[in-house]
């Protein structure tokens, strides 16, 4: 089980299952687009999963972030070990930016998961979020938590939003690597495919690059004055101060 | 009564030399009874065998690790014996049989096209020459069977055929298709085959490795070879290493003539070592010149590579008639202003000539000012017509890496314009004398592949190294060894006794000498004279002023070397110098035996072509009356003229034949 | 042609390894790389300074002897090239050139630009070969093998061992080599039937050797002189799934 190939098995079965679920987060995301009775709707239904279902899938969600960034340490410390000395001059052939950078992509990444759920998931960062309540996108009337007035809040501030949208743009890098690199590890590539992989992978990163960033940027764009697309209904709750 | 007074007189003249021979050294090439298919039958039957519990008793040196020694030690250690192999390289995959391109001969006859053990065996002695043993070259031909088996079981990827059947090609010199190949790499795939083989045994524990580690001498005790005195290459120490018996596998001469198709490691000091501790050395002046090289491109150049013969399947050799159009490139001369040389002197075998005959009309041809490129000594190889025939993406298919290996060393595209090829020294038939069971004249050593002289005569045909190593390590000693093992005890070799200590005393000193040399020329300087001496004078051809001018130039270089060599760094180091310094010590002496030999055979023969003996068309003349022999030399002492012995060859199978070609 | 070399000077294994510089004057474009540091080591021998230990043998590509990271390449820049076959024609006149030996854990400096690659062996020894006594092969078309297969199999076969594909790799990992060795078996049929031992132990003996984690970059399949796919990877990767599966499963 301590076999390299072993571990690299891990990271491609976990990165498969991370990859999966970044696109269903950024579809689920862009029903911000529809309005804000689309996206507390979801948000309300997700919430209100039976809770086997809920935090089942967050444990396996986490567990296997976990896996994926704890192996990812392993690989890297044995590698480091494997080479205790580089090349006066350090260059590549092939390699590219991305390539080379998945443990920088990789970390920064894992920061911004622990950021992303103190911010809006766990909202310790700014507990007044826990107060945006409303009655619109509530399946029967009840006050709900108003998802949608929460990211407006969340990504007025500049400096969030530019860290959301440079964070997308790491993780577009991380995955132009690992998607294409999952199908390799896992022995499903090969050379003649490899380039329509990689074209793959590096179309899936810009997409979830641009379905993540697409709101950050939107909100900031409204802040300035730029475009008003995004409508609020703003109940009693909705304070400017936010 | 004149006829059998006549052959009375033979039968006493006959006797008379065999005796000479056997007085003086022991030559007795013990050939088995029997009619000649039958020799290697009777042979392994009447061997003696080593009792299964007893061959783990036995301790059996190898040394080196190409195809002879690494399938000889893999072999003997799957029998039980404790086999300790050596070689100087990194690991024993890199032995130079590596670099064998065009493939490995095999009776197999899969072609339907009239191949048979006897035809090989008879292209074999032909091809040499006449001046190889009909009983070793038979049994190597009956061999060749089962090699290509052995390989394939081994995971060689030979080249296959849609139907998923081995495929083979015709090569330099053979009018049926034997050879079976992989790619242009088939030396690769066999050596890795080998070596797989042989790490399935060391992994096992029955053979021990030993990388890095280059043998300076044999130890010799009681007249038998119990061991060898190494040098590790990486810390300078000295080590004995006893056995029960030496296997000599350490390749051929060919870097006496500094420029080469040999590795730059490839050298003589293990089997001039032997001949020093009374081992003779056979035909050392048999080298084959191959004629198929890449020509040489400055002084800068430390080796020649050699483009495989296979080439010659689809290429053409031409040179301009007129002298005058050497310097224009190749497409302005028109088709009517070629000389197609080998095509027009050889009309039945053409570009496929045999090597020695290929490469001599390459020089004659550059020697009448009509050669190509640098310094004139090249000759066109055109694959226009194949491209136009066949198309490029064939020829591409066929050779595709070799265009590419072209490509990098010249510079030039092939596709587009004739390679330059000019012969060079590729291979050597000569080595220590062997008897049938591959034993030298010092019971105990045995010398297995090119090492030996024992099956290409004058002269080696296409593909036929390959199958030569792998048959004496494979499928030879296994068997011949036993004959030798029963006859001693095993062990007992005291590593501290009074002839390793001496040996080892030796090898200190010469080594030390050689640290402690504070002059003013390197090494390879002396190696690059020498080289240059031997191929002026002892190289395609040869003649007798020239060679006694070589033995005296030689004669002065090595005392040269001995005062005016400048070696840095100190023993006990990896230490290239020291290593190489070692080499061309042994070559210098070496370069003096082989130019000895080619003065005393006076006839012209296979590699071996004396100008002093050819027809007016400069065909090579052969002596059967008096060189249809090996001569084996014996080492007199340093500074005294090597004692010349001959063994007779006897051919009672084919009729000595003018090697006809035309 | 007038070179500025900056080579790798380290006088043993457990010594520290420096950098020395050397200008070499009169450099033959023709000549190859190899044959330009013999001109440097003549220069260096005449000065009375101990010459520069290399890794060479058969200078025509296919031992695999020869080694050097050259400007950071292993096997120099050029693409299909050991460092025996690079020629300098393929540098300007005036260059500066780096030289350093093949870097990696599992390849110890030897001396110089020398370096140890026995662990190749170790991976051979652990699995790499067919299990056949000398004498025992049946006929050699006895059993067919269709000429893709074969033509595969040669593919991965050519690898020489020289060990550019650990040096070029970030993490000094030894995945093409294992992989082309442990492809050529497994793709004939004559290797079925150890297919699975030879993957898990090869595998095995490559982690044992202290070589890294294979990443994907293609930096090892890049530097190639043989060019070997990483297709081989991408297979071994399958097969050992499959192997490791199975063994759990009996």
């Amino acid at each position: 089980m301590q076999s390299s190939l072993f571990k690299k098995y891990l990271m491609a079965l976990t990165g498969i299952v991370l990859v999966g679920f970044v696109f269903v987060h950024m579809a689920g995301n862009l029903q911000v687009l529809l309005g804000q009775e689309a996206i507390n709707a979801y948000a309300h239904a997700l919430q209100n999963l039976p809770a086997p279902i809920l935090w089942g899938s967050r444990l396996f969600l986490l567990v296997c972030v976990l896996i994926h960034a704890i192996t990812a340490y392993q690989l890297i410390k044995e590698n480091r070990a494997a080479r205790p000395r580089s090349n006066e001059v350090e260059v590549t052939k092939r390699a590219g930016w991305s390539s080379l950078r998945m443990g920088l992509t990789g970390s920064l990444m894992l920061a911004f998961i622990v950021f992303h759920l103190l911010h809006f998931t766990i909202r310790t960062i700014f507990p007044e979020y826990n107060d945006l309540k409303t009655t619109v996108g509530s399946p029967d009337g009840s006050e709900i938590h108003d998802v949608y007035n929460m990211i407006l809040a969340g990504f007025r501030v500049d400096a969030i939003a530019i860290f959301y949208v440079i964070c997308m743009f790491l993780l577009c890098r991380h995955l132009a690597h690992g998607v294409s690199s999952m199908f390799q590890t896992l022995g499903l590539r090969s050379e003649s495919w490899r380039s329509r992989l990689d074209l793959f992978a590096s179309a899936y990163g810009w997409i979830i690059f641009f379905g993540f960033s697409i709101i950050p940027v939107l909100v900031m764009a409204q802040k300035y004055g730029l475009v008003t697309c995004l409508e609020s209904s703003c109940g009693s709750s909705c304070s400017a101060n936010l | 009564m004149g006829w059998s007074l006549a052959l009375s007189h033979l039968v006493d003249l006959l006797a008379l030399r065999t005796f000479k021979s056997i007085h003086l050294m022991n030559l007795d090439s013990k050939i088995p009874e029997g009619p000649l298919p039958d020799k290697w039958e009777n042979h392994r039957f009447s061997s003696k065998l080593v009792n299964p519990a007893n061959k783990r008793k036995f301790n059996i040196i190898v040394v080196g690790s190409g195809l002879a020694g690494g399938s000889a030690a893999a072999t003997l250690g799957e029998l039980g014996y404790n086999v300790d192999c050596f070689c100087y390289q990194d690991t024993p995959r890199r032995a130079h049989s590596i670099a064998a391109q065009g493939g490995i001969n095999g009776a197999k006859n899969y072609q339907n096209d009239g191949d048979s053990v006897h035809r090989l065996f008879y292209d074999t002695i032909k091809g040499g020459d006449f001046r190889s043993r009909e009983a070793n070259v038979h049994r190597l031909a009956q061999n060749s069977v089962n090699i290509i088996d052995q390989c394939v079981a081994q995971g060689v990827p030979f080249a296959r055929e849609y139907g998923g059947l081995l495929a083979n090609r015709s090569f330099g010199g053979a009018q049926v298709s034997r050879t079976f190949y992989a790619r242009g790499q088939t030396g690769q795939q066999l050596l890795l085959g080998a070596y797989s083989a042989l790490s399935r045994q060391i992994a096992s524990g029955q053979v021990k490795m030993h990388v890095r580690q280059e043998m300076l001498d044999l130890i010799v005790i009681d007249g038998h070879a119990k061991g060898i005195i190494t040098r590790n290459l990486a810390t300078g120490e000295l080590k004995v290493w006893t056995a029960d018996a030496v296997l000599l596998c350490t390749g051929g001469y060919g870097n006496v003539y500094y420029l080469s198709t040999n590795a730059i490691g490839c050298n003589v000091t293990a089997t001039f070592r032997a001949y020093r501790r009374g081992a003779g050395f056979a035909n050392p002046c048999f080298t084959q010149i191959h004629p198929t090289c890449i020509p040489v491109s400055g002084d800068h150049q430390s080796k020649l590579t050699l483009m495989s013969e296979s080439l010659r399947n689809d290429g053409r050799v031409w040179v301009p008639k007129n002298a005058e159009d050497c310097g224009k490139a190749p497409s302005e001369i028109p088709e009517d202003a070629r000389d197609y040389y080998l095509e027009r002197k050889y009309p039945s075998f053409g570009n496929l000539a045999p090597r020695d005959i290929s490469s001599r009309s390459a020089k004659e041809a550059c020697d009448e000012g009509r050669g190509v490129g640098p310094g004139g000594r090249g000759v066109y190889l055109d694959f226009g017509d194949s491209i136009n025939r066949l198309g490029e993406n064939t020829i591409r298919e066929r050779y595709g890496n070799l265009f590419e290996m072209y490509e990098r060393i010249t510079g030039e595209n092939a596709y587009q314009r004739p390679m330059r090829i000019y012969p060079a020294i590729h291979y050597t038939m000569g080595g220590l004398w062997v008897d049938y069971n591959l034993m030298s004249s010092i019971p105990g050593c045995f010398v297995l592949g090119e090492a030996n002289f024992s099956d290409h005569g004058a002269n080696r045909l296409g593909a036929s190294a390959l199958m030569q190593g792998l048959s004496d390590g494979y499928f030879v000693i296994p068997y011949t060894i036993g004959n030798y093992l029963t006859t001693i005890s095993p062990g007992g070799i005291d590593p501290e006794g009074e002839a390793a200590r001496e040996t080892l005393e030796s090898v200190k000193q010469r080594v030390s000498q050689m640290v402690s040399a504070k002059g003013k020329r390197s090494s390879r300087s002396y190696h690059k004279e020498l080289g240059q001496i031997m191929w002026e004078y002892a190289g395609m051809a040869r003649n007798e002023p020239g060679l006694k001018k070589a033995i005296g130039q030689i004669q002065d270089l090595r005392d040269d070397f001995n005062k005016n060599l400048l070696v840095t760094g100190h023993g006990e180091e990896l230490n290239m110098e020291l290593e190489r310094s070692g080499r061309v010590r042994d070559f210098l002496d070496f370069g003096e035996l082989l130019c000895r030999d080619a003065l005393d055979r006076n006839e012209s023969c296979g590699g071996h072509f004396r100008e002093e003996f050819q027809t007016e068309d400069g065909e090579a003349t052969r002596n059967d009356d008096d060189f249809a022999h090996a001569a084996v030399w014996e080492f007199k002492g340093d500074g005294e003229t090597p004692a010349r012995h001959e063994e007779d060859l006897k051919f009672e199978e084919v009729k000595l034949a003018v090697r006809s070609y035309k | 042609m007038k070179l500025f070399l900056k080579v790798w000077k380290q006088d043993g294994p457990e010594n520290e390894g420096r950098f020395e510089s050397h200008v070499l004057d009169g450099v033959s474009e023709d000549s190859s790389f190899l044959e330009m540091l013999d001109q440097l080591n003549e220069q260096l021998l005449n000065e009375g300074k101990e010459p520069i230990a290399f890794d060479h043998d058969c200078r025509e590509g296919i031992c695999g002897t020869c080694s050097l990271n050259i400007n950071g390449f292993a096997h120099g820049p050029e693409n299909s090239t050991t460092t025996c076959q690079l020629h300098m024609r393929k540098f300007e006149d005036g260059d500066t050139i780096t030289i350093e030996p093949f870097r990696a854990k599992a390849f110890p400096v030897v001396k110089d630009l020398v370096v140890n690659r026995s662990a190749f062996d170790k991976i051979i020894q652990a699995g790499g070969f067919i299990t056949v006594r000398t004498g025992s092969a049946p006929d050699g078309n006895a059993l067919p093998v269709p000429k893709k297969d074969a033509d595969l199999a040669m593919d991965a076969a050519q690898c020489i061992g020289c060990g550019a594909c650990v040096a070029s790799c970030k993490n000094a990992s030894a995945m093409l080599f294992t992989s082309a060795k442990a492809g050529h078996l497994n793709m004939l049929p004559q290797g079925q039937a150890e297919k699975d031992s030879r993957v898990l132990n090869m595998v095995a003996a490559m982690d044992e050797a202290g070589f890294g984690n294979c990443r994907n970059y293609g930096e090892c399949s890049a530097a190639c002189p043989k060019d070997i796919s990483l297709d081989y990877i991408a297979k071994l990767n399958r097969d050992y799934a499959k192997a490791k599966v199975k063994k759990v499963f009996s």
